[in-house]
Protein backbone atom coordinates (compact mmCIF):
# COMPACT_ATOMS: atom_id res chain seq x y z
CA UNK A 1 0.00 0.00 0.00
CA UNK A 2 2.83 2.36 -0.79
CA UNK A 3 0.57 5.17 -1.79
CA UNK A 4 2.63 8.27 -2.41
CA UNK A 5 1.40 11.78 -2.15
CA UNK A 6 3.24 14.80 -3.33
CA UNK A 7 3.53 17.75 -1.04
CA UNK A 8 3.54 20.87 -3.13
CA UNK A 9 5.35 23.05 -0.62
CA UNK A 10 8.50 20.98 -0.37
CA UNK A 11 8.29 18.74 -3.37
CA UNK A 12 9.15 15.72 -1.21
CA UNK A 13 7.64 12.39 -2.14
CA UNK A 14 6.41 10.79 1.06
CA UNK A 15 5.98 7.09 1.58
CA UNK A 16 5.40 5.11 4.78
CA UNK A 17 9.20 4.65 4.91
CA UNK A 18 9.58 8.42 5.25
CA UNK A 19 7.50 8.40 8.41
CA UNK A 20 9.22 5.30 9.82
CA UNK A 21 12.66 6.86 9.32
CA UNK A 22 11.50 10.16 10.77
CA UNK A 23 10.15 8.37 13.83
CA UNK A 24 13.30 6.25 14.31
CA UNK A 25 15.55 9.32 14.15
CA UNK A 26 13.36 11.37 16.50
CA UNK A 27 13.09 8.51 19.01
CA UNK A 28 16.85 7.85 18.92
CA UNK A 29 17.70 11.51 19.55
CA UNK A 30 15.02 11.79 22.22
CA UNK A 31 16.33 8.79 24.18
CA UNK A 32 20.01 9.57 23.71
CA UNK A 33 20.04 13.36 24.09
CA UNK A 34 16.79 15.21 24.78
CA UNK A 35 15.42 13.18 27.66
CA UNK A 36 18.70 12.79 29.61
CA UNK A 37 19.57 16.48 29.22
CA UNK A 38 16.10 17.60 30.29
CA UNK A 39 16.42 15.50 33.47
CA UNK A 40 19.28 17.72 34.63
CA UNK A 41 16.91 20.67 34.48
CA UNK A 42 14.28 18.69 36.37
CA UNK A 43 16.72 17.62 39.09
CA UNK A 44 18.11 21.13 39.45
CA UNK A 45 14.69 22.67 40.08
CA UNK A 46 13.21 19.86 42.19
CA UNK A 47 13.23 22.16 45.22
CA UNK A 48 12.69 25.38 43.34
CA UNK A 49 15.73 27.61 43.31
CA UNK A 50 17.31 26.30 46.54
CA UNK A 51 20.04 24.21 44.94
CA UNK A 52 21.01 26.96 42.51
CA UNK A 53 21.07 29.48 45.35
CA UNK A 54 23.06 26.95 47.36
CA UNK A 55 25.93 26.71 44.90
CA UNK A 56 25.88 30.40 44.06
CA UNK A 57 26.31 31.30 47.72
CA UNK A 58 29.23 28.88 48.13
CA UNK A 59 32.35 31.05 47.75
CA UNK A 60 34.45 28.09 46.52
CA UNK A 61 31.98 27.35 43.72
CA UNK A 62 31.77 31.01 42.76
CA UNK A 63 35.60 31.17 42.65
CA UNK A 64 35.60 28.05 40.45
CA UNK A 65 33.00 29.55 38.10
CA UNK A 66 34.99 32.76 37.75
CA UNK A 67 38.21 30.82 37.13
CA UNK A 68 36.44 28.81 34.43
CA UNK A 69 35.12 31.94 32.72
CA UNK A 70 38.49 33.70 32.90
CA UNK A 71 40.40 30.70 31.55
CA UNK A 72 37.87 30.13 28.76
CA UNK A 73 37.97 33.78 27.64
CA UNK A 74 41.79 33.83 27.53
CA UNK A 75 41.92 30.49 25.67
CA UNK A 76 39.28 31.65 23.16
CA UNK A 77 41.12 34.92 22.47
CA UNK A 78 44.39 33.04 21.90
CA UNK A 79 42.70 30.46 19.66
CA UNK A 80 40.84 33.09 17.65
CA UNK A 81 43.97 35.10 16.85
CA UNK A 82 45.95 31.92 16.16
CA UNK A 83 43.09 30.36 14.23
CA UNK A 84 42.40 33.29 11.90
CA UNK A 85 46.11 33.82 11.26
CA UNK A 86 46.76 30.13 10.66
CA UNK A 87 43.73 29.83 8.33
CA UNK A 88 45.00 32.73 6.20
CA UNK A 89 48.45 31.14 6.01
CA UNK A 90 47.07 27.70 5.12
CA UNK A 91 44.71 28.97 2.41
CA UNK A 92 46.46 32.00 0.96
CA UNK A 93 50.12 31.01 1.11
CA UNK A 94 52.28 28.22 -0.20
CA UNK A 95 55.20 26.98 1.86
CA UNK A 96 57.05 23.72 2.39
CA UNK A 97 55.40 21.45 4.96
CA UNK A 98 52.00 23.06 4.56
CA UNK A 99 50.14 19.82 4.02
CA UNK A 100 51.71 18.23 7.10
CA UNK A 101 50.88 21.29 9.19
CA UNK A 102 47.30 21.30 7.94
CA UNK A 103 46.90 17.68 9.03
CA UNK A 104 48.61 18.20 12.40
CA UNK A 105 46.31 21.11 13.24
CA UNK A 106 43.44 18.63 13.57
CA UNK A 107 45.37 16.42 15.98
CA UNK A 108 44.08 18.05 19.20
CA UNK A 109 40.52 16.99 18.27
CA UNK A 110 41.37 13.31 18.51
CA UNK A 111 43.88 13.27 21.39
CA UNK A 112 42.56 12.08 24.73
CA UNK A 113 42.27 14.95 27.23
CA UNK A 114 44.25 12.87 29.72
CA UNK A 115 47.08 12.53 27.18
CA UNK A 116 46.94 16.31 26.65
CA UNK A 117 47.36 16.81 30.38
CA UNK A 118 50.18 14.26 30.56
CA UNK A 119 51.96 15.87 27.59
CA UNK A 120 51.86 19.31 29.23
CA UNK A 121 53.04 17.91 32.58
CA UNK A 122 56.00 16.18 30.89
CA UNK A 123 57.17 19.48 29.38
CA UNK A 124 56.07 22.10 31.91
CA UNK A 125 56.02 20.11 35.16
CA UNK A 126 57.90 22.01 37.88
CA UNK A 127 60.12 19.13 39.00
CA UNK A 128 60.98 16.92 36.04
CA UNK A 129 59.54 18.68 33.00
CA UNK A 130 61.66 19.52 29.95
CA UNK A 131 61.12 23.26 30.39
CA UNK A 132 59.29 23.40 33.72
CA UNK A 133 62.24 23.76 36.14
CA UNK A 134 63.79 26.56 34.05
CA UNK A 135 60.49 28.43 33.87
CA UNK A 136 59.86 27.93 37.55
CA UNK A 137 63.27 29.26 38.57
CA UNK A 138 62.38 32.31 36.49
CA UNK A 139 59.27 32.59 38.67
CA UNK A 140 56.77 31.33 36.11
CA UNK A 141 54.70 28.39 37.24
CA UNK A 142 52.65 26.55 34.60
CA UNK A 143 51.50 23.22 36.02
CA UNK A 144 49.20 23.37 39.08
CA UNK A 145 48.53 26.99 38.19
CA UNK A 146 46.35 29.11 35.89
CA UNK A 147 48.75 29.18 32.87
CA UNK A 148 48.64 25.38 32.75
CA UNK A 149 44.85 25.39 32.80
CA UNK A 150 44.80 27.98 30.00
CA UNK A 151 47.23 25.89 27.92
CA UNK A 152 45.23 22.68 28.42
CA UNK A 153 42.04 24.51 27.42
CA UNK A 154 43.66 26.19 24.41
CA UNK A 155 45.06 22.81 23.29
CA UNK A 156 41.73 20.98 23.19
CA UNK A 157 39.86 23.79 21.40
CA UNK A 158 42.70 24.67 19.00
CA UNK A 159 41.29 23.49 15.62
CA UNK A 160 37.71 24.76 16.05
CA UNK A 161 38.14 28.29 14.64
CA UNK A 162 40.37 27.00 11.82
CA UNK A 163 37.85 24.34 10.80
CA UNK A 164 35.17 27.02 10.39
CA UNK A 165 37.29 29.68 8.67
CA UNK A 166 39.31 27.59 6.18
CA UNK A 167 36.36 26.44 4.01
CA UNK A 168 34.96 29.99 3.84
CA UNK A 169 38.34 31.40 2.78
CA UNK A 170 38.48 28.79 0.02
CA UNK A 171 34.99 29.67 -1.09
CA UNK A 172 35.38 33.46 -1.30
CA UNK A 173 38.50 33.18 -3.44
CA UNK A 174 41.06 35.93 -3.92
CA UNK A 175 39.55 38.16 -6.62
CA UNK A 176 38.31 40.89 -4.29
CA UNK A 177 41.50 40.83 -2.27
CA UNK A 178 43.57 41.15 -5.43
CA UNK A 179 41.39 44.03 -6.65
CA UNK A 180 41.88 45.84 -3.35
CA UNK A 181 45.62 45.28 -3.50
CA UNK A 182 45.86 46.52 -7.07
CA UNK A 183 44.00 49.66 -6.05
CA UNK A 184 46.75 50.32 -3.55
CA UNK A 185 45.35 48.93 -0.29
CA UNK A 186 47.90 47.64 2.22
CA UNK A 187 47.67 44.05 3.49
CA UNK A 188 46.25 45.32 6.78
CA UNK A 189 43.60 47.35 4.95
CA UNK A 190 42.74 44.46 2.63
CA UNK A 191 42.32 42.17 5.60
CA UNK A 192 40.20 44.62 7.58
CA UNK A 193 38.00 45.83 4.71
CA UNK A 194 37.69 42.76 2.46
CA UNK A 195 38.71 39.50 4.11
CA UNK A 196 37.44 40.03 7.64
CA UNK A 197 33.85 41.00 6.66
CA UNK A 198 33.69 37.90 4.45
CA UNK A 199 34.84 35.47 7.15
CA UNK A 200 33.07 37.30 10.00
CA UNK A 201 30.37 34.68 10.57
CA UNK A 202 32.77 31.76 10.29
CA UNK A 203 34.88 33.39 12.99
CA UNK A 204 31.80 33.91 15.14
CA UNK A 205 30.82 30.20 14.88
CA UNK A 206 34.38 29.20 15.63
CA UNK A 207 34.45 31.45 18.68
CA UNK A 208 31.11 30.23 20.01
CA UNK A 209 32.09 26.57 19.57
CA UNK A 210 35.51 27.20 21.15
CA UNK A 211 33.84 28.94 24.06
CA UNK A 212 31.52 26.01 24.69
CA UNK A 213 34.42 23.57 24.44
CA UNK A 214 36.68 25.70 26.66
CA UNK A 215 34.13 26.19 29.45
CA UNK A 216 33.56 22.46 29.58
CA UNK A 217 37.08 21.04 29.44
CA UNK A 218 37.53 18.49 32.17
CA UNK A 219 40.14 15.74 31.73
CA UNK A 220 43.11 17.84 30.61
CA UNK A 221 42.38 20.45 33.26
CA UNK A 222 42.10 17.75 35.92
CA UNK A 223 45.64 16.56 35.17
CA UNK A 224 47.35 19.97 35.00
CA UNK A 225 45.41 21.92 37.63
CA UNK A 226 46.08 19.94 40.77
CA UNK A 227 42.42 20.63 41.60
CA UNK A 228 43.13 22.91 44.56
CA UNK A 229 39.92 24.11 46.22
CA UNK A 230 39.37 27.83 45.73
CA UNK A 231 42.50 28.19 43.58
CA UNK A 232 42.75 25.88 40.58
CA UNK A 233 39.42 24.04 40.76
CA UNK A 234 37.27 24.77 37.73
CA UNK A 235 33.50 24.37 37.34
CA UNK A 236 33.68 20.92 35.71
CA UNK A 237 35.89 19.68 38.55
CA UNK A 238 33.30 21.00 41.00
CA UNK A 239 30.63 18.81 39.34
CA UNK A 240 32.77 15.70 39.81
CA UNK A 241 33.79 16.55 43.37
CA UNK A 242 30.22 17.34 44.47
CA UNK A 243 28.82 14.17 42.91
CA UNK A 244 31.48 11.95 44.45
CA UNK A 245 30.82 13.57 47.84
CA UNK A 246 27.13 12.69 47.58
CA UNK A 247 26.08 16.30 47.07
CA UNK A 248 23.87 15.40 44.10
CA UNK A 249 21.90 18.66 44.27
CA UNK A 250 25.09 20.71 44.07
CA UNK A 251 26.40 18.55 41.22
CA UNK A 252 23.17 18.89 39.23
CA UNK A 253 22.95 22.64 39.83
CA UNK A 254 26.55 23.23 38.67
CA UNK A 255 26.02 20.89 35.70
CA UNK A 256 22.85 22.83 34.88
CA UNK A 257 24.77 26.11 34.70
CA UNK A 258 27.39 24.55 32.40
CA UNK A 259 24.78 22.80 30.25
CA UNK A 260 22.78 26.03 29.93
CA UNK A 261 25.79 27.88 28.55
CA UNK A 262 26.69 25.14 26.06
CA UNK A 263 23.11 24.73 24.85
CA UNK A 264 22.88 28.52 24.50
CA UNK A 265 26.05 28.44 22.36
CA UNK A 266 24.59 25.76 20.09
CA UNK A 267 21.27 27.59 19.74
CA UNK A 268 23.06 30.85 18.90
CA UNK A 269 25.04 29.07 16.18
CA UNK A 270 21.86 27.42 14.86
CA UNK A 271 20.10 30.78 14.68
CA UNK A 272 22.90 32.65 12.89
CA UNK A 273 23.93 29.91 10.48
CA UNK A 274 20.85 29.81 8.22
CA UNK A 275 21.01 33.60 7.78
CA UNK A 276 24.56 33.25 6.62
CA UNK A 277 23.70 30.50 4.17
CA UNK A 278 20.85 32.50 2.66
CA UNK A 279 23.29 35.33 1.99
CA UNK B 1 54.02 19.79 -4.81
CA UNK B 2 53.77 22.47 -2.17
CA UNK B 3 57.48 23.26 -2.29
CA UNK B 4 56.79 26.68 -3.81
CA UNK B 5 57.01 29.44 -1.32
CA UNK B 6 54.83 32.55 -1.50
CA UNK B 7 55.55 33.94 1.95
CA UNK B 8 56.43 37.63 2.11
CA UNK B 9 58.03 39.15 5.19
CA UNK B 10 54.81 39.80 7.14
CA UNK B 11 53.32 36.38 6.59
CA UNK B 12 56.72 34.79 7.20
CA UNK B 13 56.89 36.41 10.63
CA UNK B 14 53.25 35.42 11.24
CA UNK B 15 54.01 31.81 10.35
CA UNK B 16 57.04 31.90 12.66
CA UNK B 17 54.99 33.12 15.62
CA UNK B 18 52.14 30.70 14.92
CA UNK B 19 54.54 27.76 14.61
CA UNK B 20 56.34 28.71 17.85
CA UNK B 21 53.05 28.71 19.74
CA UNK B 22 51.85 25.52 18.03
CA UNK B 23 55.13 23.80 18.89
CA UNK B 24 55.14 24.94 22.52
CA UNK B 25 51.50 24.00 22.99
CA UNK B 26 51.08 20.84 20.90
CA UNK B 27 54.13 19.46 19.10
CA UNK B 28 56.75 19.55 21.87
CA UNK B 29 54.41 18.21 24.59
CA UNK B 30 53.16 15.36 22.36
CA UNK B 31 56.75 14.51 21.40
CA UNK B 32 57.58 14.47 25.10
CA UNK B 33 55.00 11.71 25.54
CA UNK B 34 56.60 9.57 22.83
CA UNK B 35 60.16 10.33 24.03
CA UNK B 36 59.29 9.46 27.62
CA UNK B 37 57.72 6.21 26.46
CA UNK B 38 60.79 5.42 24.35
CA UNK B 39 63.15 6.48 27.14
CA UNK B 40 62.41 3.35 29.16
CA UNK B 41 63.35 1.13 26.22
CA UNK B 42 61.22 -1.20 24.11
CA UNK B 43 61.01 -3.84 26.86
CA UNK B 44 59.47 -1.50 29.41
CA UNK B 45 57.10 -0.12 26.80
CA UNK B 46 55.97 -3.56 25.73
CA UNK B 47 55.64 -4.79 29.31
CA UNK B 48 53.50 -1.75 30.20
CA UNK B 49 51.07 -1.95 27.33
CA UNK B 50 50.73 -5.73 27.50
CA UNK B 51 50.39 -5.70 31.27
CA UNK B 52 47.12 -7.46 32.13
CA UNK B 53 45.19 -4.44 33.40
CA UNK B 54 46.41 -2.04 30.70
CA UNK B 55 45.82 -4.55 27.92
CA UNK B 56 42.28 -5.15 29.22
CA UNK B 57 41.65 -1.40 29.25
CA UNK B 58 42.95 -0.98 25.68
CA UNK B 59 40.87 -3.95 24.47
CA UNK B 60 37.72 -2.57 26.10
CA UNK B 61 38.28 0.94 24.74
CA UNK B 62 39.07 -0.11 21.18
CA UNK B 63 36.31 -2.74 21.14
CA UNK B 64 33.56 -0.42 22.40
CA UNK B 65 34.76 2.45 20.18
CA UNK B 66 34.60 0.14 17.15
CA UNK B 67 31.12 -1.06 18.09
CA UNK B 68 29.89 2.50 18.60
CA UNK B 69 31.41 3.52 15.28
CA UNK B 70 29.41 0.80 13.51
CA UNK B 71 26.21 2.07 15.16
CA UNK B 72 27.13 5.63 14.19
CA UNK B 73 27.73 4.70 10.58
CA UNK B 74 24.19 3.34 10.34
CA UNK B 75 22.37 5.80 12.61
CA UNK B 76 24.46 8.81 11.58
CA UNK B 77 23.78 8.22 7.89
CA UNK B 78 20.11 7.68 8.64
CA UNK B 79 19.89 10.88 10.69
CA UNK B 80 21.72 12.85 7.99
CA UNK B 81 19.33 11.41 5.38
CA UNK B 82 16.24 12.44 7.32
CA UNK B 83 17.64 15.92 8.04
CA UNK B 84 18.46 16.54 4.37
CA UNK B 85 15.61 14.83 2.53
CA UNK B 86 12.66 15.12 4.91
CA UNK B 87 10.88 18.30 5.90
CA UNK B 88 8.78 18.51 9.01
CA UNK B 89 8.08 20.76 11.96
CA UNK B 90 10.62 20.42 14.73
CA UNK B 91 13.49 19.55 12.40
CA UNK B 92 15.41 22.58 13.67
CA UNK B 93 15.15 21.13 17.16
CA UNK B 94 16.72 17.85 16.01
CA UNK B 95 19.58 19.86 14.47
CA UNK B 96 20.24 21.43 17.86
CA UNK B 97 20.04 18.04 19.64
CA UNK B 98 22.77 16.65 17.39
CA UNK B 99 25.23 19.37 18.36
CA UNK B 100 24.56 19.16 22.09
CA UNK B 101 26.95 16.22 22.73
CA UNK B 102 29.70 18.23 21.07
CA UNK B 103 29.21 21.30 23.23
CA UNK B 104 28.14 19.72 26.51
CA UNK B 105 31.03 19.35 29.01
CA UNK B 106 31.91 15.66 29.15
CA UNK B 107 31.49 15.43 32.91
CA UNK B 108 27.99 16.88 32.51
CA UNK B 109 27.34 14.35 29.73
CA UNK B 110 28.14 11.57 32.19
CA UNK B 111 25.85 13.05 34.83
CA UNK B 112 23.08 13.54 32.29
CA UNK B 113 23.23 9.91 31.14
CA UNK B 114 23.31 8.76 34.74
CA UNK B 115 20.05 10.62 35.35
CA UNK B 116 18.21 8.51 32.75
CA UNK B 117 20.24 5.31 32.69
CA UNK B 118 21.56 5.21 36.27
CA UNK B 119 20.24 3.63 39.43
CA UNK B 120 17.22 5.96 39.72
CA UNK B 121 16.36 5.46 36.06
CA UNK B 122 12.75 6.37 35.23
CA UNK B 123 13.02 3.69 32.51
CA UNK B 124 14.27 1.00 34.86
CA UNK B 125 17.47 0.65 32.83
CA UNK B 126 20.56 0.81 35.01
CA UNK B 127 23.85 0.66 33.12
CA UNK B 128 25.96 2.33 35.83
CA UNK B 129 29.23 0.46 36.45
CA UNK B 130 28.45 -1.93 33.57
CA UNK B 131 30.28 -2.39 30.30
CA UNK B 132 27.20 -1.03 28.58
CA UNK B 133 27.89 2.27 30.36
CA UNK B 134 31.07 2.63 28.30
CA UNK B 135 29.09 1.90 25.14
CA UNK B 136 26.39 4.43 26.07
CA UNK B 137 28.87 7.18 26.95
CA UNK B 138 30.77 6.66 23.67
CA UNK B 139 27.49 6.66 21.74
CA UNK B 140 26.51 10.00 23.26
CA UNK B 141 29.78 11.86 22.74
CA UNK B 142 30.34 10.60 19.18
CA UNK B 143 26.81 11.32 17.91
CA UNK B 144 27.59 14.42 15.80
CA UNK B 145 30.56 13.17 13.77
CA UNK B 146 29.05 10.96 11.06
CA UNK B 147 25.92 13.13 10.80
CA UNK B 148 27.87 16.34 10.31
CA UNK B 149 30.24 14.81 7.75
CA UNK B 150 27.50 13.17 5.67
CA UNK B 151 24.91 15.96 5.79
CA UNK B 152 26.65 18.50 3.48
CA UNK B 153 27.66 15.81 0.96
CA UNK B 154 24.12 14.48 0.83
CA UNK B 155 22.70 17.98 0.39
CA UNK B 156 24.95 18.62 -2.62
CA UNK B 157 24.02 15.41 -4.43
CA UNK B 158 22.41 15.92 -7.78
CA UNK B 159 18.85 14.64 -7.56
CA UNK B 160 18.64 14.24 -11.34
CA UNK B 161 20.95 11.24 -11.25
CA UNK B 162 18.64 9.53 -8.77
CA UNK B 163 15.60 10.39 -10.85
CA UNK B 164 17.35 9.01 -13.91
CA UNK B 165 18.10 5.77 -12.07
CA UNK B 166 14.49 5.54 -10.89
CA UNK B 167 13.13 6.21 -14.37
CA UNK B 168 15.32 3.42 -15.71
CA UNK B 169 13.51 1.12 -13.33
CA UNK B 170 15.86 1.01 -10.34
CA UNK B 171 14.09 0.42 -7.04
CA UNK B 172 14.64 2.85 -4.16
CA UNK B 173 17.00 0.39 -2.51
CA UNK B 174 19.01 -0.07 -5.70
CA UNK B 175 19.13 3.68 -6.27
CA UNK B 176 20.43 4.19 -2.76
CA UNK B 177 23.01 1.41 -3.02
CA UNK B 178 24.28 2.15 -6.52
CA UNK B 179 23.84 5.91 -6.88
CA UNK B 180 23.77 7.60 -3.49
CA UNK B 181 25.96 5.39 -1.34
CA UNK B 182 29.12 5.53 -3.50
CA UNK B 183 29.17 9.33 -3.37
CA UNK B 184 28.73 9.55 0.40
CA UNK B 185 31.11 6.73 1.35
CA UNK B 186 34.15 9.05 1.77
CA UNK B 187 32.12 11.30 4.10
CA UNK B 188 30.85 8.30 6.08
CA UNK B 189 34.39 6.96 6.42
CA UNK B 190 35.69 10.34 7.58
CA UNK B 191 32.90 10.61 10.15
CA UNK B 192 33.53 7.05 11.29
CA UNK B 193 37.24 7.75 11.73
CA UNK B 194 36.51 10.86 13.83
CA UNK B 195 33.94 8.99 15.86
CA UNK B 196 36.33 6.10 16.49
CA UNK B 197 39.14 8.47 17.53
CA UNK B 198 36.81 10.37 19.84
CA UNK B 199 35.55 7.16 21.44
CA UNK B 200 39.04 5.78 22.00
CA UNK B 201 40.17 9.00 23.68
CA UNK B 202 37.04 9.60 25.78
CA UNK B 203 37.46 10.25 29.47
CA UNK B 204 35.14 12.79 31.11
CA UNK B 205 31.76 11.21 30.44
CA UNK B 206 32.89 7.89 31.93
CA UNK B 207 34.13 9.19 35.27
CA UNK B 208 30.77 9.11 37.02
CA UNK B 209 29.05 6.59 34.77
CA UNK B 210 31.28 3.54 34.41
CA UNK B 211 32.69 3.15 37.92
CA UNK B 212 36.17 2.61 36.40
CA UNK B 213 36.39 -0.99 37.58
CA UNK B 214 39.72 -2.60 36.54
CA UNK B 215 39.29 -5.39 33.94
CA UNK B 216 35.60 -4.51 33.55
CA UNK B 217 34.86 -0.88 32.84
CA UNK B 218 38.24 0.81 33.08
CA UNK B 219 39.07 2.56 29.78
CA UNK B 220 42.54 3.51 28.55
CA UNK B 221 42.32 7.19 29.54
CA UNK B 222 41.38 6.26 33.11
CA UNK B 223 44.28 3.81 33.18
CA UNK B 224 46.69 6.56 32.07
CA UNK B 225 45.34 8.93 34.72
CA UNK B 226 45.89 6.41 37.51
CA UNK B 227 49.49 5.92 36.31
CA UNK B 228 49.95 9.71 36.45
CA UNK B 229 48.48 9.85 39.92
CA UNK B 230 50.84 7.06 41.06
CA UNK B 231 53.69 9.17 39.68
CA UNK B 232 54.46 6.49 37.07
CA UNK B 233 54.92 8.96 34.21
CA UNK B 234 56.89 6.49 32.05
CA UNK B 235 54.05 3.96 32.27
CA UNK B 236 51.47 6.66 31.57
CA UNK B 237 53.49 7.82 28.55
CA UNK B 238 53.74 4.25 27.20
CA UNK B 239 49.97 3.74 27.28
CA UNK B 240 49.40 7.27 26.00
CA UNK B 241 51.64 6.50 23.02
CA UNK B 242 49.27 3.72 21.98
CA UNK B 243 46.41 6.25 21.96
CA UNK B 244 48.54 8.77 20.06
CA UNK B 245 49.32 6.21 17.38
CA UNK B 246 45.58 5.62 16.93
CA UNK B 247 44.94 9.40 16.75
CA UNK B 248 47.71 9.79 14.17
CA UNK B 249 46.36 6.96 12.06
CA UNK B 250 42.95 8.65 12.06
CA UNK B 251 44.50 12.00 11.12
CA UNK B 252 46.30 10.42 8.17
CA UNK B 253 43.09 8.75 7.00
CA UNK B 254 41.18 12.02 7.37
CA UNK B 255 43.82 13.95 5.50
CA UNK B 256 43.47 11.60 2.56
CA UNK B 257 39.66 11.68 2.69
CA UNK B 258 39.25 15.38 3.35
CA UNK B 259 41.11 16.25 0.20
CA UNK B 260 38.40 14.33 -1.62
CA UNK B 261 35.46 15.58 0.44
CA UNK B 262 36.11 19.27 0.98
CA UNK B 263 39.23 20.03 -1.02
CA UNK B 264 40.99 21.69 1.88
CA UNK B 265 44.64 22.69 1.50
Amino acid sequence: MAETRTVARTGVRRTPTTYVLRFVVAAYLFLLVAWPVSLVVVHTFEDGFTSLEGILSDPDVVTALWLTVRVAVIAVVINTVFGVGMSLLLVRQEFPGKRLLSALIDLPLSVSPIVVGLALVLVYGGRNGWLGPTLESAGFRVIFSTPGIVMATAFVALPLVIREVVPVLHEIGTEQEQAARSLGASSAQTFRRITLPAIKWAVVYGVVLSLARSLGEFGAVKVVSGNVLGQTRTATLVVEEKYLNFDQQGAYATAFLLAMVSVACIVIVAIIRPKEERR
Amino acid sequence: MSTTNTLDRTSGVGLGIAMTWFSLLVLIPLSAVVFTAAGGGWDLFWRTVTGEQTAAAIRLTVGQAALVTVVNVVMGTLIAWVLVRDHFRGKALLEVLIDIPFALPTIVAGLVLLALYGKDSPLGIDVANQRSAVFLAFLFVTLPFVVRMVQPTLAELDKEVEEAAASLGASRVTTFRRVILPSIVPAITAGAALSFARGVSEYGSLVLLSGNLPFRTEVTSVRILSSIENNNLAGAAATATVLLVISLAVIVLLDVLQRRVSGRG
